[in-house]
């Protein structure tokens, strides 16, 4: 383009003015992926639930237990495909820090409703015989160095604080991208034998498989009304809206990282445009040559949007790569603390076209100011 | 011939005929030209004398196309001017006028070439022709082995040189001086003026120069006196020196 070499030696005219820039652009980069990466790591739980399962929770509340016989009558209303029941553990693996969820799953249904959480079969079929056995997601196996054979010693926080050591019989894989790989799966059968009496013989929550999408609605008020007026009344909602309520219980995450984000956004706004306009300034009287020799107003404009633009692209390409390396590094530090951060390309582009619309916005007004300038006054202020 | 009475013939180069151009400060009225009439034929060299503020530059701004008079018409090569819009009136000055600015505004970030190039970036020429229209230039103002320097490395005359040749790349109709050698010392100002009586004497140029160097007016064909808005046909520059400098 035969324009270009003017556009780039505009660029470099002020190369310490245009470094500090495109780093603002590249930290600003940085901090808006780690805060979309937060935001999506938070809502994947809703994101990437199953469309055909209901959860059926105590309408009192998540900790409440229901009777596992609940799950048999489930079984029974029409458009059900499979039941399957989960309990809280709550233990500690060696320090409190070591968070990971442990879910007591019932063996025998676990399988046909979480379908895309997969283990190989000779690894599920020695968990099935093991009544201390255990199954660990890969994120969780490999944060701990854990192979199948070890013994993993935890102890419960809750039911007591009883410590137990169990076998890591296999290993689970989701075969969704971004699928939760951190949760230890703990026998039903073990958990009933030791828990006090007043919780043998219950379910923490219910996870119903549908036949169809479409029965959703239908089939959740068919089971809230089939325990209505009982001593354990259900709350039966689609996984995707659980989810979403339980990233709720976190506090409104999505407000305050848009909050944040808005405010990295206006911030580097201000620092970009004004940076271009005090460039434009400077440049008042070239500008104003460039429009008498014979350019037009729409040309000036053009030459100022492509300089704010290319700094934003090469800003935000910096800000992007820099992102891509460290989110992986503070996704492990962080690791128990906050689901799995991923940095996926939709995300990458989402922050390039954040990265382009800064760049325009903060060249926009400079820009306009550039094209409407009157040459006659402009050479007046020389 | 340069005539300022409104009587010249239809075919001149430039025509002005009846221009009017007030301007609004503060509320009050400021009349800078007055009923103005010019015509300039091809291959004329004219001066413009007279005190600050006596509308020079805005006769000059007028007739490059930068500026819209109140009233009145500026017609160049057939083409009336004073009624085009903004853009055609750009497109306007970059096919028919060359300007030369007294602190010469050349790009700092660009090389000789590069500045004078730009005009050129406008038309349809391919690399190298322009890179040929290019070297012609700088070659008339003899800089051609200057083509690689950045304006802080030449000195003012040079940079002016440079001006000179970005105003005459694209073969403008007519060129618009605005002091030309206001910013340099004598000597450069004999070489500018040269380079400019060698543009009008070797290539026919036509040139409309501001100054308030009577030396440097007394180099025109003709000098005309702006005085309260109103164009005065003096003597020619030559007869005005002669006379003692005071036209």
């Amino acid at each position: 383009m035969k324009f270009s070499r003017l556009i780039l030696a505009n660029l470099f005219r002020k190369k310490v003015r245009l470094i500090l820039t495109i780093g603002s652009f590249a930290i600003a980069l940085v901090l808006f992926t780690f805060l979309a990466v937060v935001k999506s790591a938070f809502s994947r739980g809703a994101e990437i639930a199953g469309a055909d399962r209901l959860v059926v929770v105590s309408r009192i509340g998540l900790m409440q237990v229901m009777p596992i016989s609940h799950g048999d009558k489930i079984a029974t209303i029409p458009g059900v495909k499979a039941v399957t029941h989960n309990h809280w553990f709550g233990g500690v693996y060696q320090d409190e820090r070591n968070f990971f969820p442990q879910f007591v799953i019932d063996p025998e249904n676990h399988r046909k409703v979480m379908t895309e959480l997969v283990v190989p079969d000779d690894q599920w079929n020695n968990f099935l015989k093991d009544r201390m056995g255990a199954i660990a997601g890969a994120r969780t196996a490999a944060r701990f160095h854990w192979k199948v054979g070890d013994r993993i010693p935890i102890k419960t926080t809750l039911y007591g604080g009883a410590a137990a050591e169990f076998n890591l019989d296999g290993i689970y894989h989701s075969e969704r991208p971004g699928g939760d790989e951190s949760q230890f799966w703990l026998q039903w059968k073990y958990f009933d034998e030791t828990v006090p009496p007043v919780l043998k013989s219950t379910a923490g929550w219910y996870v119903v498989k549908l036949n169809s999408p479409d029965d959703a609605v239908r089939v959740a008020k068919a089971i809230d009304e089939k325990f209505a007026n009982s001593s354990f009344e259900t709350k039966t909602e689609t996984e995707s809206a659980f989810a979403a309520g339980f990233a709720k219980q976190f506090g409104n995450i999505e407000l305050l990282i848009l909050s944040i984000g808005g405010v990295v956004f206006f911030t580097l706004l201000l620092v970009t445009g004004n940076t271009m306009a005090i460039s434009v300034r400077e440049r008042t009287s070239e500008l104003a040559v460039l429009k008498a020799i014979g350019f037009s107003g729409r040309a000036v404009l053009f030459f100022v949007l492509a300089e704010s633009i290319i700094i934003a692209l090469v800003g935000g390409f910096i800000g992007l790569a820099l992102a891509y390396l460290t989110i992986p590094v503070i996704g492990i530090a962080l690791t128990g603390l906050l689901p799995p951060l991923l940095l996926s390309k939709s995300l990458l582009t989402l922050g390039l076209g954040f990265a382009l619309l800064v760049g325009a916005a903060s060249g926009l007004l400079p820009g306009i100011g550039a094209m409407r300038m009157r040459v006659v006054n402009a050479l007046r202020r020389v | 011939m340069v005539r300022v009475d409104g009587t010249g013939k239809s075919n001149s180069l430039i025509q002005v005929r009846g221009l009017d151009k007030a301007y609004r400060r503060g509320g009050e009225e400021i009349q800078v030209l007055q009923r103005l009439n010019l015509d300039v034929d091809k291959g004329d060299f004219v001066a413009f004398m007279g005190p600050s503020g006596s509308g020079k530059t805005t006769l000059l701004n007028l007739l490059g196309g930068l500026d819209v008079p109140t009233h009145g018409s500026i017609t160049v090569a057939g083409d009336e001017i004073t009624h085009m819009s903004g853009n055609k009136l750009t497109q306007w000055r970059a096919r028919h006028v060359g300007f030369i600015f007294q602190m010469y505004n050349l790009i700092p970030v660009l090389t000789a070439f590069q500045n004078v190039e730009l005009p050129l970036l406008l038309t349809k020429l391919s690399k190298s022709d322009r890179r040929k229209h290019v070297e012609t230039a700088l070659g008339v103002v003899g800089l051609t082995e200057r083509m690689n320097h950045f304006p802080r490395q030449l000195s003012g005359g040079q940079e002016q040189r440079v001006a000179i040749a970005r105003a005459i790349v694209a073969d403008p109709t007519f060129l618009l001086c605005d002091e030309p050698t206001g910013d340099l010392d004598r000597k450069s100002a004999d070489e500018i003026m040269e380079l400019l009586e060698a543009l009008v004497g070797k290539y026919s140029k036509t040139i409309l120069m501001v100054t308030h160097d009577p030396v440097v007016a007394a180099r025109a064909h003709t000098t005309l006196h702006l005085e309260k808005g109103v164009l005065v046909e003096g003597k020619t520059s030559r007869e005005s020196v002669m006379a003692g400098g005071a036209v």
